[in-house]
């Protein structure tokens, strides 16, 4: 682990701040596992995806697919679409992180919209660090955990309708997506994005209308003044 | 099937971590990339919370998933913590088909 080269007056906020993001995550991650679950991925399937793709967006999005009647690989495009943002955090990270050699790959998987958040609001880059990694290894622990909890609570039940799991998916990609809409613009694109969606719906297969949203706010995007 | 999905998925998902500590800096600083890189999580999560709540396979249907996802908005507007939210869309679903 990176040695924290920061005073202990200093850091224990941060730490405070770590685990009480962690343990928000985790309690988001008993979701997941409930989810993939009940979406027919095995354990270790489901285990996988929390320790190795470690991106809550992603997990959510590649099991709600597969849920849906998708096809896996529809499920694993929006998933590494989803994972797109992480390469521009990792960017925005490298000239604080500073890792080089065999930290470098474990500094990689802890990088996410939380550890971004807490490294960069520090003014002095030891803290910086400090809160990425104290962050990053809180938010790994708890993640795992709860999805581990979660899967193996749902295995528990014959049938996940029963408990409206269906209905977690649409509530877990709303809690993720309302803190992106306080502008005019985003609200728009969300509003059209899933007017798309629906409308394609009945002509494609399953998971094909998540790719044509893709492509369309991708144009958008890139070919807008 | 499921397996490889779920790897190659996992791995592409960690090299995407991994390239913005290893690329060159000026190779992602297209304003026009990043700022498309934004919209796409709101699109994408967007259209997954309709199909998620319209879609039974490749029908459109109404059922008690649209009132839950009534009340997760409410739950939203309301600031609820995220298994909050996702309690009550679940509550409310599961109830609403007891009757």
């Amino acid at each position: 682990m990176a040695p924290p080269a920061a005073p202990a007056e200093a850091t224990r906020p941060i730490l405070r701040d770590a685990l009480g993001i962690a343990v928000a995550s985790g309690a988001y991650a008993i979701a997941f596992g409930a989810i993939s679950t009940a979406a027919g991925l095995t354990l270790p399937q489901t285990l996988v995806m929390s320790s190795v793709m470690f991106t809550g967006a992603s997990q959510f999005a590649m099991v709600g697919v597969i849920g849906g009647g998708g096809s896996v690989w529809a499920g694993a495009f929006t998933a590494v679409l989803l994972g797109t943002r992480n390469a521009f955090y990792s960017l925005r990270l490298a000239s604080l992180l500073q890792v080089r050699g065999r930290l470098r790959p474990l500094a990689a998987q802890f990088v996410l919209d939380e550890t971004t958040a807490m490294a960069i609001a520090r003014d002095d880059p030891r803290l910086g660090r400090y809160a990425f990694w104290a962050t990053g290894v809180a938010l790994f622990t708890f993640w795992n955990t709860g999805t581990l909890l979660g899967a193996l609570a749902t295995q528990a039940i014959s049938d996940p309708k029963v408990f409206g799991l269906d209905a977690a998916v649409p509530a877990a990609f709303l809690a993720l997506l309302a803190p992106r809409l306080r502008a005019r613009e985003p609200f728009a694109i969300a509003v059209v994005a899933a007017v798309v969606a629906i409308a394609v719906l009945p002509f494609v297969p399953a998971g094909v209308p998540l790719l044509i949203v893709a492509v369309l706010v991708g144009l958008f995007g890139l070919l807008r003044p | 099937m499921t397996w490889t999905a779920v790897i190659v998925a996992s791995v592409a998902c960690y090299g995407l971590k991994l390239a913005g500590l290893a690329l060159p800096e000026r190779w992602l600083q297209n304003q026009r990339v990043q700022r498309t890189v934004a919209l796409i999580p709101i699109a994408l999560l967007a259209a997954l919370i309709a199909i998620g709540t319209f879609a039974t396979g490749r029908h459109l249907v109404l059922d008690v998933r649209v009132a839950a996802l009534g009340v997760a908005i409410v739950a939203v507007l309301l600031r609820a913590p995220f298994l909050v939210v996702v309690a009550a869309a679940c509550a409310t679903a599961a109830l609403l088909r007891l009757f």
